[in-house]
């Protein structure tokens, strides 16, 4: 056991509510839900701004910052009293976002407008817009800072964006309906997942090439409907966890040789996902079935389904305050 | 949003397309749609008028989303368009389309796009059609120049069977009008009923000429008695003329279906789900109303060459052609499956929406009628069941 979760560990038996949090959004019921990792029970909820998505922490887990898409504004929430502090600009219909690494800027995809908003979460003003392709949604952002990700759905692609002169420096082709972007730890590469092409791409981000893709077969599901959206990480990058939405199920890829290893199953048109302090569970949000499954990562199991609002989307972690 | 912030917006865009405007020599593809009217009978409400832009607006829409992609890869599209009245030209106005671009998307009835499609200018056009449901188009009637993107009336029928099956609605009625497009109609529908193992138990014509808003509460009752009992009543009403006022007054309570009610239908504002949303969103925000099917089957043509471009980096038909009817092609369809096209008569598939006016109620096909290659070919016509010998 890593010092920092014992640490966690000796908290939770001495304060059990203060237990670390998975915060998940809401889209249809305009809440987030605030999930103890600890008791695996929903112990807060919190209205929001209209379809809440994309869901990030500051660096230090004092700010909460919502997509709120349909207001369109992004909205910064004060965790510990669930109260919205203010909006920040943020372009129309934002669905997700990145924090780049200095703590102070948002990247925003614009679903409805073909553009990725930069804005300053200090000055609350808006840096730059950046046009891009139809539809951008996945937004990522290099470990080192330099380079964001915005993918576009209907116009099929990775637009890389320089950070310093926040223009676009290549525009990458992937498979249909692309819909996240991660960086791996190291910076060396970049993936992409495509909806409806049921693939993930993985880029080298010095020359911007294809380098690989992945495809899926869950047992008894039709490759159509096996759509990758939502992936994630593990800590020490050997391994991603992939949503693949109405296939119900999670795809483990082995992040050195591109396996697929195993596919768990989970609820209803599985979106997105967050890891708890140690990486040892991970939470699924799960759109149609309205709850967040909870996996035992160790074993590639799932442990248990907790109900949450209506079309829950987003998933973010936050550790013991 | 502010005025400032549209202005950002638009410097934004023009300064990406400079930036990326550069290598010349880049693939430049024009479609032309073209439109020929035909006479349209009256109808007894005037409560639903047609757009004027019906499918039009669609590929405008379209070429918009093609533009967006074209712009970071060098790409250029153009839409040319055309509307001939009715006793116009078809044949003629064809002529001077295709020789500007060999690409068409054509609304026009059936006779004129065979006559087009027939045409030696067409001969290695690559058209589509985006208007006309009619099965024989994709069956022995089929030409290899001529893809659909409208799903065929047999698809749409199919979907309904396929509801009926799952609730158990196995006793239906049919009443039809009298018009060729109801009469074609109900022919898909007797054939659905019979793929799918429903009873058909009884048929009536509607040749009523009583203005039914004055009566309809006296007229469809009687009407409707001598069906007997039944789980489903079946509408073979395809301008919109009678159907609307069959609902809640027929002689025993059953549920409506086919062209009004419960309606299979390739597009409608009410699908939400699989991203839908934004392409309604973006598609009101353009032309100020909801998105209809045949603004779904052009933007959808427009789309399919737009991505046919973007993959092969090319305009030239024959390739675009072959790559279309590939396995490499699909396109995103805001349906939740990717579409592509059936190589034995040009068909997009296609997941078909059962709709009522304000709800989505299923998505065909539905879970459980399996199929040994593609679950969407359980709609409409699968390679044994079509005639059409003309693609392959």
């Amino acid at each position: 056991m890593k010092p920092a979760f014992f640490l966690a560990a000796l908290l939770v038996a001495a304060a059990p509510a203060h237990a670390d949090e998975i915060w998940v959004t809401n889209e249809k019921d305009d809440t987030v839900s605030v999930i103890s990792t600890d008791t695996l029970e929903v112990i807060a909820t919190y209205e929001t701004g209209e379809r809440p998505r994309g869901v990030t922490f500051s660096k230090d887990y004092s700010r909460l910052y919502i997509c709120a898409s349909d207001s369109d504004a992004v909205q910064v929430m004060d965790p510990e009293t669930g109260k919205i502090l203010h909006d920040l600009p943020s372009g129309e219909d934002p669905e997700q976002f990145v924090l780049h690494p200095d703590d102070r800027h948002l990247y925003i995809a614009n679903e409805d407008d073909a553009i990725t908003t930069v804005v300053d979460v200090e000055t609350r003003k808006v840096v730059a817009q950046i046009s891009v392709g139809i539809e951008p949604e996945g937004m990522a952002v290099s470990p080192d800072g330099k380079i964001a990700i915005t993918t576009s759905e209907t116009t099929n692609m990775a637009h890389w964006i320089d950070t310093e002169t926040l223009e676009l420096f290549a525009n990458t082709l992937v498979d249909s309906r692309p819909r996240h972007a991660e960086f791996t730890a190291d910076g060396a590469e970049m993936w992409v997942s495509s909806e409806i092409g049921g693939t993930l791409t993985i880029f080298d981000v010095a020359t911007q090439k294809e380098k690989a893709k992945i495809t899926f077969a869950v047992k008894g599901v039709h490759p159509d409907r096996v759509q990758p959206v939502g992936f994630e990480f593990t800590q020490n990058g050997d391994h991603v966890f992939v949503a693949l939405g109405p296939s119900n199920h999670i795809a483990v890829v082995n992040a050195r040789t591109y396996e697929v290893e195993k596919y768990i199953l989970v609820g209803r048109r599985v979106w997105h996902m967050a890891f708890n302090a140690d990486g040892s569970r991970l939470f699924t949000t799960n759109g149609v079935s309205g709850d967040v499954t909870v996996v035992d990562v160790a074993k590639r199991k799932a442990l248990k389904s907790i109900k949450v609002g209506r079309y829950p989307w987003g998933a973010a972690f936050r550790p013991t305050p | 949003m502010t005025a400032v912030f549209m202005r950002k917006i638009w410097f934004a865009l023009i300064v990406a397309m400079a930036l990326t405007v550069q290598a010349a020599q880049a693939a430049s593809l024009t479609v032309g749609y073209l439109r020929i009217d035909a006479p349209m009978p009256p109808t007894l409400s005037n409560l639903d008028p047609l757009p004027e832009d019906d499918g039009l607006a669609g590929a405008r829409t379209g070429l918009s989303d093609n533009r967006t992609t074209g712009k970071f890869l060098g790409h250029e599209y153009t839409l040319i368009e055309r509307r001939v009245p009715e006793g116009g030209d078809a044949t003629e106005a064809a002529r001077e389309m295709l020789a500007m671009t060999p690409y068409l998307i054509l609304d026009a009835p059936d006779d004129a796009l065979l006559a087009i499609a027939d045409m030696d200018a067409a001969k290695d056009a690559l058209m589509f059609n985006a208007a006309s449901g009619t099965v024989a188009l994709r069956d022995d009637e089929c030409r290899a120049n001529l893809f659909h993107t409208l799903s065929s009336d047999a698809m749409r029928t199919d979907a309904l069977a396929q509801v009926f099956v799952r609730k158990r609605w196995t006793d239906l009625v049919m009443i039809a009008g009298i018009h060729p497009q109801d009469i074609a109609y109900a022919a898909a529908m007797r054939r659905s009923v019979r793929k799918f193992g429903l009873t058909l138990e009884g048929e009536k014509t509607w040749a009523f000429d009583a203005d039914m808003r004055r009566n309809a509460a006296q007229e469809v009752p009687l009407f409707t008695q001598d069906f007997g009992d039944y789980d489903a009543l079946i509408l073979a009403d395809e301008l919109h003329d009678f159907g609307r006022y069959v609902l809640y007054n027929t002689w025993v309570p059953r549920p409506v279906a086919g062209s009004e009610g419960l309606s299979p239908v390739g597009w409608s504002p009410v699908i939400e789900q699989w991203g839908a949303s934004q392409l309604h969103s973006r598609f009101r925000k353009a032309h100020a109303r909801p998105m209809t099917a045949r603004d779904y089957a052009a933007w959808a043509a427009i789309r399919t060459l737009g991505e046919a471009v973007t993959r092969t980096d090319t305009d030239d038909p024959e390739t675009l052609r072959a790559y279309i009817l590939s396995d490499a092609f699909e396109l995103g369809g805001f349906k939740g499956r990717p579409l592509t096209y059936r190589p034995w008569n040009g068909q997009l598939r296609q997941p078909i929406a059962v709709v009522h006016p304000r709800a989505l109620v299923k998505l065909a096909p539905l879970e459980g009628f399996l199929h040994k290659t593609n679950e969407l070919d359980s709609l409409g016509l699968d390679r044994p069941d079509s005639a059409c010998g003309a693609f392959e």
